[in-house]
């Protein structure tokens, strides 16, 4: 389903990301962890198309297609979501408007007739429901004076009306009560299937007690530098990154040696 | 975020802007006496009518224009404009029937979205159209009248009503008031006039349309609506003009009255041309509204939607004579290109327990310039006045400009009075959240916009709510990308 291959990423002159393969299978659930600043936010926005990311090297295909030349709203209408790690307010907008407007917006690409406000207030309440939260945040201005948890939450509920073929979790655990922990696995396991994937972007390992990974990486230094299964990330809880930072570390002084032989 | 450049959205075509091609009957160029006779004898005045207008003449020769508001403009020569321009009719009057009115001025209508013809008409809306200086068709009227409400052009009102257009013509706005308020009382051509009888509520939207088409005119019309003891109405008008290269004036004056218990709800939607991207043309849209609550109880509001005119120049404003009475303003003012706007409202508290609210949003795009201007006054016998105010400006582009210019005058200590402002930038971050879940970025900036705009669209009658979104669409409207 997406093909990262040898991804280079440079913003305002630095290099984040320094060749990232991954390749995500459909029904597959991965999840990219690694300390502050190893580029993994950066990586969930360069999936999602955000302006002001230069690519130096490498490729991206998603469903067989390039992704990189797409806008953020074609990789949207294509099935990729992006739940971010800070959700922006968008002030006298309701909640259940954007939601509409979004879906509809899909729903056109994929040559779909849009569903009338009567069918999707069924639609949407259903999704609620699922996630356990309540009809009033349809009528709350979208994430205005929304409390951290709940505007992660509001993500959830976006991707579950929008139903995305990838999505893409960027720290959408980190400050949860375990209440909200619980509606964000909620949310990822019911859209778990053998048509959707998913990436999980976090710090801790603890959501993975949650959802239950296939694959996990360590991204370091702006690359790859351990992939395992699940036990990977228990490893990281006892042993923290240190110890994989300093490998990524030897991994840079070997490369600049072979390219100085070179 | 500094550099984002919105602008392609806001490089819409006018859609307004044609020029309807029909026979016009213009007075010479220039005001003088002479003319002014000639106006109001053409309209067949009485000769208090007459004589108030050589009155406001007199005193507007007195006058200067004002120079405090943020607006540049090269000199208004007023003795080149045409202070009159009728379409011409066979019979030389008013048509009585549509049957009678040229069939391209239906078409102009037609083709502005505002059919006259009763059985296609927006059911519950009766709608009066003013064509340069005349009103040219007005629908629903008999139907009014069963009610004993008078909704006519200005003209006929003169003519059929005189002793209600003397009683209260000039009372909220006397021709004493401004520069262009008195311009506007000495050569006013039509307008509408609306009279709603004790303890009636009108069952229906009251609407004006105004259309300048003549080049080189001035528009000068005249509204006057008053709401007797226990009555209420809701008017609504919009005004379009072609495109132009050389700028027009227009200069409006609007009277409410609200008597006892009375309530008077007024919603524009002002679409002039506002002149091309470089600032050539537009309407200088220099406008006077005021209502008086002058009886107990009594409520009028205000709602606007600005996007055209190459400057606006208007504070609709309330004076809170009686006691518990309540003015309200709600605009929104889109300034793009080089567009101006200097608007805002004026609450005069007078009564006890008077209350006023003002909602002001300003969006400024392009080189487009806007500000706030309002004041809020508690005169000393005014007990437990309140007043909430809050403007706020939405900033588009690196070059365009926002101004708040509050005026607070208190003289009762037990006076309320708030004041809140803010001005943000629409920004990078929102319209990429926006379309990360697949909205267009045109589609993304018009929610931004319009949930800017939410406080002030939710005041408008629902078909208007509608057009002003949809107005405000296509003013953000262009090539993506």
């Amino acid at each position: 389903m997406l093909q990262i291959h040898n991804l280079h990423v440079n913003v305002a002159g630095n290099d984040i990301l320094n060749g990232i393969d991954l390749n995500v299978r459909p029904g597959e659930v991965h999840a990219i962890m690694g300390p502050n600043g190893s580029g993994k936010s950066t990586l969930a926005q360069v999936l999602a198309g955000r302006d002001g990311y230069e690519i130096t090297a490498g490729s991206v295909h998603y469903l067989d297609q390039d992704l990189l030349p797409l806008t953020p709203e074609e990789r949207a209408r294509a099935g990729i979501f992006l739940a971010f790690q800070y959700p922006l307010e968008i002030p006298g907008v309701a909640n259940v408007q954007l939601l509409r407007t979004a879906l509809n917006s899909l729903r056109r690409a994929r040559g779909e007739a849009e569903m009338d406000a009567i069918d999707f207030l069924e639609f949407v309440k259903d999704k609620l429901m699922l996630l356990g939260m309540d009809d009033s945040f349809l009528f709350r201005s979208v994430n205005e004076g929304f409390s951290g948890g709940e505007k992660k939450r509001n993500e959830i509920l976006q991707m579950a009306v929008l139903e995305p073929q990838l999505a893409i979790l960027d720290e959408t655990d980190s400050g949860l009560d375990i209440d909200a922990l619980h509606v964000v696995a909620q949310g990822v396991n019911s859209l778990r299937n053998a048509a959707h994937a998913i990436i999980l972007v976090t710090h801790y390992q603890r959501l993975l007690n949650y959802i239950v990974p296939d694959q996990v990486h360590v991204l370091a230094g702006g690359r790859i530098v351990r992939s395992g299964g699940r036990e990977l990330a228990l490893e990281l809880e006892q042993k923290g990154y240190a110890w994989l930072e300093d490998k990524a570390s030897q991994a840079d002084n070997a490369a600049d040696l072979m390219e100085a032989r070179l | 975020m500094g550099n984002l450049d919105l602008q392609p959205h806001f490089d819409n075509e006018y859609r307004w802007g044609f020029v309807t091609d029909i026979e016009q009957e213009p007075f010479p160029q220039g005001l003088d006496g002479a003319v002014i006779r000639r106006i109001s004898a053409t309209k067949g005045e009485p000769a208090f009518m007459m004589e108030w207008r050589l009155r406001a003449y007199q005193h507007w020769l007195t006058l200067r224009e004002p120079t405090w508001a943020t607006v540049q403009h090269p000199p208004i020569h007023y003795q080149d404009i045409y202070y009159y321009a009728a379409p011409k009719t066979a019979s030389g009057s008013k048509p009585k029937s549509l049957a009678e009115v040229d069939p391209q001025l239906l078409a102009t209508y037609e083709k502005l979205g505002i059919p006259l013809q009763e059985r296609e008409a927006l059911a519950g809306v009766a709608v009066d159209a003013v064509f340069d200086s005349v009103s040219v068709a007005t629908t629903f009227k008999d139907k009014l009248e069963t009610l004993g409400i008078v909704f006519c052009s200005f003209s006929e009102a003169v003519r059929e009503h005189p002793e209600l257009v003397r009683q209260y013509l000039g009372s909220v706005v006397p021709y004493t008031d401004n520069f262009f308020a008195s311009l506007n009382s000495a050569v006013f051509s039509d307008g509408s006039f609306v009279y709603v009888p004790k303890g009636v509520n009108c069952p229906m939207e009251l609407s004006t349309y105004f259309r300048i088409n003549a080049s080189n005119s001035g528009q000068f019309e005249r509204t006057l609506i008053i709401a007797d003891e226990g009555a209420s109405v809701s008017y609504l008008e919009g005004c379009t003009a072609p495109r132009r290269d050389e700028s027009q004036l227009h200069a409006a004056v609007v009277e409410l009255i609200a008597l006892k218990d009375a309530r008077i709800k007024y919603s524009t939607v002002q679409n002039w041309y506002p002149g091309d991207a470089d600032g050539r043309g537009g309407i200088f849209n220099f406008v006077t509204k005021r209502g008086e609550c002058r009886g107990d109880n009594a409520h009028i509001s205000w709602t606007q939607v600005e996007t055209g005119s190459a400057i606006t120049w208007k504070y609709p404003s309330c004076i809170l004579r009686g006691d518990n009475t309540v003015g309200e303003f709600y605009s929104v003012a889109l300034t793009n290109h080089h567009q101006q706007a200097d608007t805002g409202s004026k609450m005069i508290h007078i009564g006890r327990n008077t209350r006023s609210t003002i909602v002001s949003k300003g969006i400024s795009a392009g080189h487009g310039s806007n500000a706030y201007r309002g004041l809020v006054k508690v005169l000393a016998g005014a007990e437990n006045a309140r007043n909430h105010t809050r403007c706020d400006s939405l900033l588009m582009s690196p070059d365009c400009a926002a101004h708040t210019f509050p005026y607070i005058e208190v003289k009762n200590p037990s006076a309320k009075v708030e004041h809140e402002a803010s001005t943000s930038k629409i920004g990078e971050d929102q319209l990429f959240y926006l379309r990360s879940r697949g909205l267009s970025e045109e589609d993304a900036v018009n929610l931004i916009v319009n949930g800017f705009c939410k406080e002030v669209l939710k005041e408008l009658p629902m078909e208007f709510a509608v057009e002003a979104q949809k107005l405000l669409a296509v003013s953000l409207e262009g090539a993506v990308g």
